[in-house]
């Protein structure tokens, strides 16, 4: 396959994506650091590019709710926020997960106000994990234009049929450049294939009622269907991750491994950190500290059991988490990882470290202080520490 | 990351700072590298201090966090070396490249900087060229003399693409920005 080098940004790699699937429907708002991935996708519309209804709403609780009622419809719905635009759409995430509409957004990961602030950390996503969303997170521009490739297959898969959102580091991904490899239109085209609904509101042969309301009756019987799905999510994940590796030549699972085979200390974390997170390895094993890394790219469904046997070997785990779960105990990341662990029987040093909060930088040298700490201190302790504090 | 070179670009809002290193960042890959371009995100005024950077290497760069070391630093206008210290972080085997009328006795001169310096009157060769002082595209040229980094010829090609696609109506300004480059290019080379 002749694939197509370009410099583009994460947003521009997204918006790419978005056209070469040419969603029937897109409903959206414009917030930073998203709003140039519809700006993009509105040009390719206004130029004829893609056949996709474009729904220009007041709010993102109107974006979501136009995108269920499109998805609902049979329509392929697309949409792309950040931060308070996606926490804005809360009520309506879990209505698109409930109806297992299989809607695909892009979130660009920003922190949540307050107090005010347009940069990177993954507070918004994590704010939202338990809405029923497949979430998946990227590292760079490629993973995610590859990623909402994906996703469209994964959500759009019968036995899952949820809606799914591919994220990016907000700035760091969105609007830095980089060298991306794109694949011609035929090959994405044939590889997401045609959308079959689940279900179609407007299908006149087979009057259906939406969004009804269930009582002590089935609610939980619903709820159990959702978490069926989600366990089947997994499988689709991949089975099509293997998938788009045969045809685009990178496979792609629940998490991805970096030099943790011989490792003693491996760090866990997601999104553009991970990155960082192998150059300070490199530099590490020059100095004798044999560390790894693991880069967690589906966050739900989380990959426990996977996790876990991944982590059985080594002497210490490091999990960086870019958002508080304000229980003073661990950061979301951290806390699953815990619970992974100790279904497996594992007990294990961990050091928990919430960083990047607010767009705050990360630089390899502090990467390599938590690595050369947990190599000293193996004790681990519950207590949560925060990275790149400044000093009182 | 092997053979990676970093450069920091500094500019006053308006000057086309982030544009510089959009633009290099794109021939770069166009010309087989590994990039990253990204400007600096905060209050964004006209003639306010901005920056932008460039990562360009054989191999793909995995680094996400800003640039602190620099092998180039690249100065639109002078005066910035006056309100911020523009060489921070900047190695002593570094190069200063700065867009100034002064000649490069008088700004070692001034700045306490003692690495390799490359002064370009890019503003001067964008009013003659362009016909408008906006210094961005003959720095680039000037990196590009200064530096190796990539082929002239290739930038040349390239940006062509890009300016046609932006400038259709206005081949002036194409022919201009194309000149401005090569001028800063073979002065830095003599």
């Amino acid at each position: 396959m002749e694939k197509t080098i370009v410099a583009r940004t994460g947003n521009e790699a997204m918006a790419e994506a978005m056209r070469q699937i040419n969603p029937d429907v897109c409903a959206a708002y414009p917030i930073t650091p998203a709003t140039e991935i519809m700006q993009i996708f509105s040009s390719f519309v206004n130029d004829g590019l893609v056949n996709t209804n474009l729904i220009t709403v007041e709010s993102e609780h109107s974006a979501m709710s136009a995108c269920v009622g499109s998805a609902a419809a049979g329509a392929r719905t697309m949409t792309a926020t950040s931060s308070q635009g996606l926490i804005y759409m809360h009520e309506i995430l879990f209505i698109a997960a409930s109806l297992r509409l299989p809607i695909v957004m892009a979130d660009v990961n920003r922190a949540i106000s307050g107090p005010i602030n347009i940069h990177c950390d993954h507070s918004d996503t994590m704010a939202e994990r338990d809405s029923g969303w497949i979430q998946i997170f990227s590292e760079n521009s490629q993973e995610a234009y590859d990623n909402m490739i994906q996703a469209i297959r994964i959500a759009e898969r019968k036995d899952v049929s949820l809606p799914a959102m591919v994220t990016t580091d907000g700035f760091i991904i969105s609007h830095g450049m980089e060298r991306l490899e794109t694949y011609p239109d035929a090959e994405v085209k044939k590889f997401i294939g045609e959308y079959n609904p689940p279900y179609n509101v407007l299908n006149l042969e087979k009057p259906i009622t939406v969004g009804s309301i269930v009582l002590t009756d089935y609610y939980l019987e619903h709820k159990k269907a959702q978490h069926e799905a989600m366990k089947n999510a997994k499988k689709a994940i991949l089975d099509i991750g293997k998938e788009f590796g045969k045809v685009f030549g990178k496979e792609y699972g629940f998490f991805e491994e970096y030099k943790t085979s011989d490792a003693d200390y491996v760090l866990v974390c997601l999104g553009s950190t991970a990155g960082t997170t192998k150059a300070a390895i490199e530099e590490l094993r020059q100095e004798g500290i044999k560390c790894g890394l693991i880069k967690i790219r589906m966050f739900r469904p989380f990959p426990a059991e996977e996790l876990a046997a991944a982590l059985k070997k080594c002497k210490g785990i490091v999990v960086l988490d870019r958002s508080e779960a304000m229980n003073t105990q661990a950061g979301p990341v951290a806390t699953e990882i815990k619970a992974a662990l100790y279904d497996a029987g594992i007990a294990k040093p961990m050091h928990n470290y919430i960083y990047g909060l607010g767009g705050r930088e990360i630089y390899i040298e502090d990467i390599k202080n938590v690595f050369r700490n947990i190599s000293k201190d193996t004790k681990g302790s519950n207590e949560v520490k925060y990275l790149g504090l400044k000093e009182a | 990351m092997k053979n990676m070179v970093e450069i920091r670009w500094h500019g006053r809002g308006g000057q086309g700072a982030k544009t510089a290193a959009l633009l290099l960042g794109e021939a770069a890959v166009n010309a087989g590298k590994y990039v990253q371009a990204f400007p600096e995100y905060g209050p964004e005024r006209m003639g306010a201090p901005v920056a932008a950077y460039d990562r360009i290497a054989d191999e793909e760069i995995t680094i996400h966090s800003p640039v602190i070391a620099p092998n180039v630093v690249a100065v639109l206008d002078e005066t910035l070396m006056d309100a911020i210290d523009v060489t921070k972080g900047l190695p002593a085997n570094g190069t200063l490249i700065v867009n100034t009328p002064f000649d490069k006795a008088e700004v070692e001169k001034r700045f306490s900087w003692k690495g390799k310096v490359v002064v370009i009157d890019a503003s001067k060769i964008a009013q003659a060229t362009i016909g408008k002082p906006i210094p961005n595209t003959p720095m680039i040229g000037a990196l590009l003399g200064a530096t190796n980094l990539m082929p002239l010829q290739a930038f040349l090609d390239d940006t062509k693409k890009k300016l046609e696609k932006k400038f259709k109506t206005k081949p002036e300004v194409i022919e201009g920005n194309l000149k401005a480059i090569s001028q800063a290019y073979e002065e830095v080379k003599k």
